[in-house]
């Protein structure tokens, strides 16, 4: 793997800084570094609302996110976070092109049965995409199948028959669709359980995140 | 301006006054009763008419905090009024339209916040309408009562807001037509709303919700009892034709499937070895059902006002000046928006409200939206949800931790 060229620069954010109740995991404040101070995000999936009010307090950035759960809506309006729910698989017509800065999709894509639509929607509506998603080519996966068994893991704890995980693939499963849909990938960070990965990360990562650029940003 | 309040004891005091303690329930604002504010500058309508001046009936719960800060403005649907929570002093059986929703510990919490329900101008419960006495004819107004728009609304409740030395409300909430006022409140006073809710609501309404109302109003203006609007000169009132009206209404505001739970094919009283009977009268329980509402509804409601309301909602079209554009509608507006739908409401499906969400957005507005997969139509609104009433009171605790009202102290009602 080719080292990526960051177009803004990486900038520490202390884990201690996450909300009294529990820390950050690694991932999201891998993440919350790479979104600028200020800026206006809109999280995909956003869950509790954690990162939002993790980026609005520590980045001020002017965040929305996307649910469909009932209780995370909750618990997201709970944390004074703004949340518009709805199912992310009818696209995201209730925003405009380029509205945002960066859109985030963590641990979503690979249960999301359109996958193309999703990532060219977060093109459409940001310049910057973040996703993350779990690597199909972490090696004990292999050693499972070799074993005649489906992975699971404490990444992916589903059975063959339960996964809601129904499009997984590797790092350069991902790396080739982001090229074929134009989205230049600036900075990639791996991670196994809290320990980030540096060499060899396309079988010893559990965890991939990458940040892209839209089209139109470079074309603009 | 001038203002007087008719009632005694100072605006800002609660109007909340428990007598037996022992009979009010927990989360309950206890017995209240009602004041009418009257407002003797004239009001120019959207219409071009000028209403000399006009009574508002009003009700508070909650205190007026020092700075005036905590005032939460509740407007109301249809056919209720402004005892929007607790029960009337004068008739305790009387509990408040959304007291599910308004009181000690309830999602809009009356320990911190103060919240005034008020009777809209030309409905039929204190307020100035087309029932009162035209001042000027010493008879009822009748059919000469002006035709009103929501923004008309708006500018007559904004002088509730004067009298009670409210700069700006902490909150302006309500649902159905009550949502249309909240919203209107958002774009026709922008400095004066903090945040707008706006529940099971609308931008505008569709071809087939002003066919709904064209259908009741035919049902009222074709009552032989109508009297081209002034019945009450001839000592009669258009029952039948109201009684329609609401039936054709209650329809729309419960889904399919609500109707299929509570009455199915239910028949009412059938004959021998369940026969039916081969005539009109009621044969389905759910005709029974209809036909009460209508009449109850035709006992205690204004005809005219049933016009009146049912075609400012019609007139509703914020985006009308703006060529259509609902996101230049509310370009204006400044307030962080809370909305929320509910999957089976046919009357204002959630599409209504992602369309406000959406124009919103585009606006770079602070916009919060829950969809509420509830089985009730339009009328979960008004219903204790508790996933609906969970997101309320997030969404108003956040409110009071902005404007540093404190936290809550009890937690009443539905999520209790």
């Amino acid at each position: 793997m080719t080292a990526l060229q960051g177009t803004i620069p990486e900038q520490a954010v202390p884990a201690g800084a996450a909300s009294a109740d529990q820390p950050m995991r690694i991932d999201l404040l891998r993440i919350a570094e790479w979104i600028e101070p200020g800026s206006r995000v809109l999280d995909l999936g956003c869950g509790d609302g954690r990162l939002l009010d993790y980026l609005q307090r520590i980045r001020q950035v002017r965040g929305a996110g996307v649910e469909l759960d009932d209780e995370h809506v909750i618990a997201a309006v709970r944390r004074g976070v703004r949340v518009i729910q709805q199912n992310l698989e009818e696209g995201l017509a209730l925003f405009d092109d380029r509205q945002f800065d960066t859109v985030v999709l963590s641990q979503t894509l690979q249960s999301m049965h359109h996958t193309e639509h999703i990532l060219r929607e977060m093109a459409r509506v940001a310049r910057y995409g973040i996703v993350s998603f779990p690597n199909f080519g972490y090696w004990p996966h292999g050693w499972s199948i070799l074993r005649g068994r489906m992975p699971v893991n404490d990444q992916m704890p589903y059975q063959w028959y339960d996964t809601p995980n129904i499009h997984l693939c590797t790092l350069r499963d991902f790396q080739d669709l982001a090229a074929r849909l134009k989205l230049r990938v600036t900075h990639l960070a791996t991670f196994r359980g809290d320990q980030e990965i540096h060499w060899l990360r396309g079988w010893r990562s559990q965890l991939a995140v990458y940040r892209f650029e839209s089209p139109w940003s470079r074309s603009a | 301006m001038t203002t007087t309040a008719v009632s005694s004891g100072p605006a800002s005091a609660p109007a909340a006054q428990p007598i037996d303690p022992r009979t009010v329930p927990e989360g309950s604002v206890g017995f209240v009763s009602p004041e009418f504010l009257h407002f003797s500058e004239p009001l120019t309508l959207s219409s071009g008419q000028v209403l000399p001046s006009y009574t508002l009936a009003v009700e508070t719960y909650g205190e007026l905090n020092a700075a005036r800060s905590n005032a939460v403005l509740i407007c109301h649907a249809l056919n209720a009024s402004h005892h929007v929570a607790g029960m009337d002093a004068e008739r305790p059986e009387q509990i408040g339209w959304w007291d599910n929703m308004v009181g000690p510990g309830k999602a809009v919490d009356t320990d911190r916040f103060f919240v005034i329900g008020v009777n809209n101008l030309g409905s039929c419960f204190g307020s100035t309408g087309p029932a009162t006495v035209n001042p000027a004819t010493g008879r009822p107004w009748g059919a000469s009562f002006p035709l009103l728009t929501v923004e008309d609304w708006v500018h007559a409740q904004a002088r509730v807001a004067d009298h009670f030395g409210i700069e700006r409300f902490a909150a302006v909430m309500g649902g159905s037509l009550g949502g249309m006022q909240a919203l209107s409140w958002a774009i026709t006073c922008p400095e004066r709303v903090g945040d707008c809710i706006v529940i099971a609501s609308t931008a505008r309404l569709s071809a087939q919700n002003i066919a709904f109302n064209e259908v009741a109003r035919r049902a009222i203006l074709t009552d032989p009892d109508f009297r081209g609007g002034d019945y009450h000169d001839h000592g009669v009132v258009p029952a039948n034709g109201l009684s329609v009206a609401r039936m054709v209404g209650h329809i729309t505001y419960q889904s399919d499937e609500v109707m299929a739970s509570k009455f199915g094919r239910a028949q009412r009283a059938p004959g021998p070895s369940g026969d039916y009977r081969y005539n009109y009268d009621v044969e389905f329980e759910v005709e029974s059902y209809l036909r009460h509402q209508g009449e109850k509804f035709s006992r205690y409601f204004d005809a005219n006002t049933y016009l009146l309301l049912t075609r400012a909602l019609d007139y509703f079209d914020p985006a009308r000046a703006h060529g259509g554009d609902l996101a230049r509608a509310l370009a204006a507006a400044q307030a962080r928006f809370l909305l929320v739908s509910f999957s089976t409401d046919w009357r204002f499906a959630p599409e209504h409200s992602r369309e406000i969400v959406r124009a919103l957005l585009k606006n770079q507005r602070e916009v919060t939206y829950a969809e509420i997969d509830a089985p009730h139509g339009h009328d979960a609104f008004l219903l204790g949800d508790r996933r609906y009433h969970a997101v309320v009171q997030g969404y108003y605790d956040g409110i009071a931790r902005r404007l540093d009202l404190g936290e809550r102290r009890r937690v009443t009602g539905v999520l209790a």
